[in-house]
């Protein structure tokens, strides 16, 4: 495995390492931002006003059992001739990578809406904030921390499983597992099965340094610290 | 949908619904009596504990597939063996039991670990006696949750051949031919609702004791 990750030929090229990683990049950023855009709405508005909580958690659950491979390969089969070329690999495959990410996002969302402190929504409203006020400049803040637990969760699920959907032959690194098992390379799969998990150790890693800077300091209790240091010194 | 091809491989598919039965419920059993001594362990260890969950954490990062293909090169065992898909997901669900039982264990009220103690309870047997018992709510909402992700991680493992009800997907994305697929999805949801219901079927038994229901 290493000797195949050392051998510069495998990088370069058209289909070598760091374009399928740039693929992967490319899909799971993608369907991350669609997943975004449909579930960031829904949690707000759930957990601002508390209405439909029990299809949130439902519609999460069920989705946690499907299996995602299989549902790939059925709409692969089923929408796969509707389009021409790469796009009936690229559509399905991306349709199911934003089905797993919404009810992360989407409970991570409700979850955070919901631990917001009651206290602090109605101090807010006694100073005079209008209902979008509250939502985007307190509710949405505290909740942050949650929500971008969420994301974390969903970014997990869609790099794990962009990976496999490399099987309906999209592009990403999971092509080196996939083609590695065809070719009875196991070097080749196993650098395949390093890269993706160095790939998602990486980007977990970076979107918690990003929840380290977006989220408030008032609300992890990192000035409370200091604060406390500098009294004993 | 063609029936007479359901008709006509059910005994194969039988036998893969059992085998993909086999691999996500054994999993979460070891994984279970593995971290049933580990997340008491991190509950007690005070400063360590976040660490220790927090390396736990790390392990549900890597992608599943990855696990399934890099572990023959780490244990040596052939890349086909089920061994693979068991121990990978035992890690999994252990990654999760882990904080399960610790947070499980967090959420007993200090007041009746002081009543037991007063009554007399040694460590362990207050522990088994006294904890558990009222940890298992929170243990069994995160056990319904590895099981019901097993049984959908198991199919996964279709892409490097080990035999379960993944194996129809793959059957038919090279035939172009839905009946398998369908019938492989059906089969993983009922697989999936029934191991859920067990569970709480199980947690609702060994809490007996609750007036309400334990369940959300």
């Amino acid at each position: 495995m290493i000797d195949w990750l050392f051998d510069l030929s495998h990088w370069t090229g058209s289909e070598g390492i760091l374009v399928r990683v740039a693929e992967h990049l490319l899909y799971s950023a993608i369907a991350l931002l669609i997943a975004a855009v449909i579930a960031v709405p829904i949690g707000l508005y759930v957990g601002h006003t508390r209405k439909g909580v029990v299809w949130v958690a439902g519609f999460a659950n069920i989705l946690r059992a499907l299996p995602s491979i299989g549902l790939i390969v059925l709409l692969v089969i089923v929408f796969g001739p509707l389009f021409a070329s790469d796009l009936a690999f690229l559509i399905p495959s991306l349709i199911v990578l934003v089905l797993l990410a919404v009810p992360p996002i989407m409970t991570g969302t409700y979850a955070g809406m919901v631990a917001v402190d009651a206290a602090v929504v109605d101090a807010a409203r006694g100073m005079g904030y209008n209902p979008l006020g509250i939502l985007f400049r307190v509710e949405l803040p505290c909740a942050l921390p949650l929500m971008l637990s969420g994301l974390r969760g969903a970014t997990l699920q869609v790099i794990s499983t962009a990976t496999i959907a490399s099987y309906v032959s999209l592009g990403g690194i999971g092509r080196l597992i996939i083609d590695g098992r065809a070719q009875n390379d196991y070097a080749q799969m196993a650098a395949g099965a390093f890269l993706v998990a160095v790939l998602a150790l990486g980007v977990d890693l970076l979107i918690g340094l990003l929840s380290f800077i977006l989220v408030s300091p008032g609300l992890t209790r990192r000035t409370t610290k200091v604060v406390r240091r500098s009294s004993i010194c | 949908m063609k029936f007479d091809w359901i008709a006509h491989e059910s005994g194969t598919i039988a036998g893969l619904f059992w085998s993909h039965l086999i691999l996500s419920v054994l999993p979460v059993l070891i994984g279970l009596a593995l971290a049933l001594p580990l997340g008491w362990g991190a509950q007690r260890s005070g400063v360590f504990k976040s660490t220790f969950l927090g390396s736990a954490g790390l392990l549900y990062t890597i992608p599943a597939l990855a696990l399934f293909v890099l572990l023959p090169g780490i244990i040596g065992s052939k890349i086909l063996d089920p061994m693979n898909v068991v121990i990978a997901l035992t890690l999994y669900s252990l990654a999760l039991l882990i904080r399960t039982v610790s947070d499980g264990l967090d959420s007993v009220p200090e007041d009746i670990l002081q009543a037991a103690d007063a009554m007399g309870y040694r460590a362990l047997h207050r522990l088994v006696a006294v904890e558990l018992p009222i940890a298992i709510p929170v243990i069994a909402a995160n056990l319904r949750v590895a099981v019901v992700s097993n049984v959908s991680v198991v199919s996964v493992a279709a892409l490097i051949g080990t035999p379960q009800l993944g194996l129809l997907f793959s059957q038919g994305m090279q035939q172009r031919f839905l009946t398998p697929i369908i019938v492989g999805i059906a089969l993983c949801l009922l697989l999936a609702v029934l191991l859920d219901g067990l569970v709480i079927l199980l947690a609702v038994q060994l809490t007996s004791w609750q007036p309400r229901k334990v369940q959300s």
